[in-house]
């Protein structure tokens, strides 16, 4: 430490320029001493206790993403082509979330970001939380918010501890969503022992806006003054940023003060009023929410971005707690609260508004010339730091990586190891997936969120993709969404598995009708200082954008959520997808369940040979192994266009794509809004893989189910035949309430569909209701 | 603007009440903020759904304080047609324009549903002439568990006020009962969300007959066209 500049410190009005920094101070705020000394560096001289946690937040993994920034760079961030529809007019990490176009002069905002350890430790606010910042996120960029979805993770239902996040999680999300009045329209959900103690937590929220009122988080303009909105500043979420970018320990729950408490209807006043706030013409020059690092990231970050200096006093925030000190205001993630900075001499425009809805708008600094930012507190400055060096010039590191030993193994396996599947069994081994939690229905999830509001819901949860009317923008289109990743095939081979999550979803949006037009990711991963999880980082965000790239589908923005470890375990590499697609005619909207009797029901993409990496592996025997299936872009784009051409036509009445499962759950799945319903299927043989389990449990890529009316039929098969697309007619759909299915001519199944739908349908409630 | 809709802090479903009332039938409406007078013009007043002030200590308790609560009642008192929908409907009940009180769902969760609702062949103007007996209508609420002395439900019950019931009671509420008006006749309330089932992207278009019934006070002297089928 530098010797030189320590002198004996003068009694001052804040305690917090009276603490001496020890090294030991240093590294309970995770600071490396090299980081540390590069903050030295920096400032000339040893910062005080609330610069050092300033730096501490702002170089967290969780705000500079020390270990990621490289890789993310990767990523395409624009479209190649300029001519298309979804042009990005806001790039990932130019904003608090990115903006798309999507035509008639309008944009979509989107974003996922996690909130992974604080719903660890405590479930309903954590999960709460996160939607209340992913939402703020959004209509910071001047946009209204139409719809949330979640990707959530867990360990086995079985465990009473994961029933506890499981319902903790789902009724906070459904606690704050729904009073904000945003429709949920579901999202993805899996269970993997994995999870175990570290549950995932992702919330996306899109919101619509007209280009011209797309808002900027800087400070621009020297003399306008800074406004601080929102309820007032406790010490709720002290250092979550940095708590954030920690493993979880056994000692975590201490770290309960660390976790933020979310009120949404606060929220709901606060989005409300900066909407009306900036419907005002001219009026906000820039703003920025106070998420991870509250008042520190916020003020830093607008100053950094507006290439300016900012000053704010202390004593001028709004306090709920009394006593508080520099290091607890600037650190507090106290949370629905916001920095904007409005033209100056307009003061009074703002404070209108923000007494509309009983909120403080309170003056509490100034755009300054110069790049400082510079904080006061009992008339003492007590930070005075460049804020380009907080946001710009956090160390960036490129970790050794290697590959961990179960990746080769899973290259080399061997399906000859699986023993055959006899037909006796299939019947079995279907209902066994079917009440997989994973697989089985989530309507007890998405029945609790309120998915209806803002009159928008198009196509609820519990298809491939949900899709909303943009109805509230006075436009006749309509936004599709899917989250996905399933983290089995991440786990054994992280590039394809990556690449697998992506496919999916764009498939998934393929099969509702709707073009994908831009990603947002939220990268969830394990500690990235052990070489063997930085290698399935690295290898999972090559693969995702080896594959923005083919599809020209860029990423507009997401969150990177690392050291996902709990005890012994490591989660698995979990790259969760979002994408955004757009269906211009509401008759192109499509759903996955077949409504009648005598539709033809078709498989696209060819018969199913893999059962690497399969969920039929699990329920079977317990075992997450295997060689995961192969991934053909080329082939996936051949598929997806297919279907939207064919669904353009009006030829599709649904379609559904085959994942968790394989083909027999997929079929089971698309009879099961009507269980009345059945199907009379045969297929003339084994495929490729000859062997049964393979080709109805295997979880090949590329496939999708259709189902098509007689009429369309001959032009469905003959278009695919062009197109080179592997297509077979199954059979059709039947008014038995029975699936049958032959099998190179042997029956194999003749099942009631009722009593599967009941299996399928019941498996978590049965889970939740008698815990 | 004929239908004044409520807003309150925390109101949800006043934009989708406004669409469904002023874009899909017509009809002018407009949102009234709760610290405003209620419009002299106003012929009817729909109190949406959300959660007022957070629904914080009990729904609707809260915003029967706001200043237009004096306004409405008045309203009311003078025969002025008023629709509660779901936290409307707790806050006409906690502001006694109509008898009860909704309490948590008997699941404790809160349920997002299409609902088989039966209208009742009451003396009231939601019969099944309008709107065809049985319906589909979204509901949305964590507290539509509706609650009465048994004395006055025997009196709602013998006054026909009771204007809707679940088929398949999702919430505990007495009687299934989900909609209900007043002894007068003016005021009603109800769970579901009728303003949710009005496009053809809804779960059913049964809302429309609801809407129109309600509305066809004011409909039956309107200069707006309109066909009430």
């Amino acid at each position: 430490m530098n010797e030189n500049t320590t002198s004996p410190l003068p009694p001052n009005p804040d305690p917090c320029l009276n603490v001496e920094i020890t090294p030991e101070l240093v590294a309970q705020h995770g600071l490396l001493p090299e980081e540390y000394d590069q903050v030295l560096q920096i400032l000339g001289r040893i910062p005080n206790l609330t610069e050092l946690g300033i730096f501490s937040v702002m170089w967290s993994e969780h705000c500079a993403y020390k270990n990621t920034r490289k890789l993310l760079r990767l990523f395409p961030t624009e479209k190649k082509d300029k001519d298309s529809v979804g042009q990005v007019l806001v790039k990932a990490g130019e904003e608090n979330a990115g903006v798309i176009d999507v035509g008639e002069g309008w944009g979509v905002a989107f974003k996922i970001e996690s909130h992974n350890h604080p719903s660890a430790i405590e479930p309903f606010e954590g999960a709460a939380t996160g939607v209340g910042g992913i939402v703020r996120d959004i209509f910071t960029m001047g946009a209204r918010p139409i719809l949330l979805t979640n990707s959530l993770r867990f360990g086995s239902l079985e465990s009473a501890h994961v029933k506890r996040l499981f319902r903790g999680v789902v009724s906070g999300i459904s606690n704050y969503g729904n009073c904000l009045g945003i429709p949920n329209m579901g999202g993805d959900v899996y269970f993997d022992d994995c999870y175990e103690g570290n549950p995932l937590v992702n919330a996306l929220c899109a919101g619509i806006l007209k280009h011209e009122d797309i808002q900027r988080g800087a400070a621009t303009g020297v003399g306008n003054p800074v406004f601080y909105v929102g309820p007032g500043t406790g010490r709720d979420g002290l250092g979550g940023a940095s708590f954030a970018s920690r493993e979880l320990t056994e000692e975590s729950a201490a770290d309960r003060p660390a976790v933020q408490k979310g009120d949404p209807f606060m929220e709901k006043l606060l989005l409300e009023a900066c909407l009306e706030m900036m419907a005002i013409p001219g009026l906000v020059v820039g703003i920025q929410d106070m998420g991870a690092a509250g008042l520190t990231c916020s003020t830093c970050e607008t100053a950094s971005r507006g290439s300016s200096g900012i000053e704010i006093d202390l004593d001028l925030v709004p306090q709920r707690e009394t006593g508080m000190n520099s290091y607890e205001i600037m650190l507090s993630e106290s949370q629905e609260r916001m920095l904007v900075i409005v033209k100056k001499g307009r003061e009074q425009e703002i404070k209108d508004v923000f007494e509309k809805w009983d909120l403080h708008a309170a003056h509490i600094g100034e755009v300054k010339e110069g790049d400082r930012m510079v904080v006061r507190h009992k008339g003492v400055v007590v930070a005075d730091l460049p804020a380009k060096s907080l946001t710009d010039e956090a160390p960036i590191y490129d970790q050794p990586a290697s590959e961990p030993a179960h990746i080769a193994a899973a290259r080399a396996w061997d399906i000859n190891s699986v023993p055959s599947l006899s037909q006796a069994s299939v019947e079995a081994s279907l209902e066994k997936l079917l009440a997989h939690p994973t697989i089985a229905s989530k309507r007890w999830i998405w029945q609790q969120y309120d998915h209806q509001v803002m009159s928008g819901c198009t196509v609820e949860p519990g298809s491939d993709a949900g899709v909303v009317h943009l109805s509230i923008a006075g436009i006749d289109k309509r936004l599709a969404i899917s989250n996905d990743c399933n983290n089995r095939f991440c786990y054994l081979d992280p590039y394809q598995g990556a690449q697998i999550a992506f496919a999916e979803c764009m498939r998934n949006l393929a099969c509702s009708g709707a073009r994908a037009l831009a990603v947002t990711d939220n990268l969830n991963f394990a500690n990235p200082n052990k070489p063997e999880a930085y290698h399935m980082l690295k290898e999972c965000v090559k693969g995702l954008a080896d594959a923005c790239s083919f599809f020209d589908v860029p990423v507009v923005g997401g969150n990177v959520s690392l050291y996902n470890e709990h005890g012994d375990g490591a989660i698995d590499p979990t790259p969760v997808i979002s994408m955004v697609g757009l269906i211009e005619k509401g008759e192109r909207v499509t759903r996955s369940f077949i409504s009648n009797s005598d539709q033809n029901i078709i498989l696209v993409g060819g018969l199913p040979h893999e059962l690497g990496g399969s969920y039929f592996l699990q329920t079977e025997f317990g075992k997450k192994e295997g060689t995961c299936p192969g991934v053909n872009l080329a082939e996936e784009k051949k598929v997806q266009d297919f279907l939207i051409k064919t669904i353009d036509f009006g030829h599709i009445r649904a379609a559904h794509d085959l994942s968790e499962g394989g083909l027999l759950v997929a079929i089971a799945e698309m009879l099961f809004e009507n269980p009345e319903l059945g199907a009379d299927l045969s297929i003339d043989s084994l495929g490729e893989s000859n062997r049964l389990d393979a080709l109805l449990f295997g979880e090949s890529q590329g496939r999708v189910l259709v189902s098509v009316s007689d009429e369309d039929l001959e032009e469905v098969m003959q278009s695919a035949v062009q197109d080179g697309l592997s297509i077979l007619r199954l059979g059709k759909s039947t008014r038995s309430g029975r699936l049958k299915l032959s099998v190179a001519g042997n029956e194999i199944l003749d099942s009631e569909v009722n009593k599967m739908h009941k299996i399928w349908s019941e498996a978590i409630p049965e889970k939740m209701n008698h815990s | 603007m004929k239908v004044a809709i409520l807003q309150f802090p925390g109101s949800n479903c006043d934009w989708d009440a406004e669409h469904a009332v002023h874009d899909v039938l017509g009809i002018p409406a407009a949102r009234v903020w709760h610290k405003s007078p209620l419009p002299t013009e106003t012929e009817a007043v729909i109190v949406p759904g959300g959660f007022s002030f957070g629904d914080y200590l009990r729904c609707g308790a809260i915003a029967r304080f706001s200043p237009i609560m004096k306004d409405l009642k008045s309203f009311a008192e003078n025969g002025g047609q008023v629709l509660g929908i779901c936290n409307g409907f707790q806050i006409l009940c906690e502001a006694g324009l109509l008898p009860g009180a909704l309490i948590r769902n008997d699941c404790l969760e809160f349920r997002c549903i299409n609902q088989k609702i039966r209208v009742e062949h009451s003396n009231n103007r939601f019969n099944p002439d309008e709107t065809g007996g049985e319906l589909i209508l979204p509901i949305a609420h964590g507290e539509g568990n509706y609650r009465l002395e048994d004395e006055a439900l025997r009196k709602l019950e013998s006054n026909q006020q009771v204007l809707l019931r679940y088929v398949g009671n999702p919430n505990g509420s007495m009687n299934e009962i989900a909609g209900i008006r007043n002894e007068a006749g003016n005021v009603y309330g109800m769970m579901p969300h009728p303003e949710r089932a009005v496009e053809p992207y809804h779960p059913s278009l049964d809302g429309l007959p609801v809407l129109k019934a309600f509305l066809k006070p004011i409909l039956s002297h309107s200069s707006v066209e309109i066909s009430v089928s």
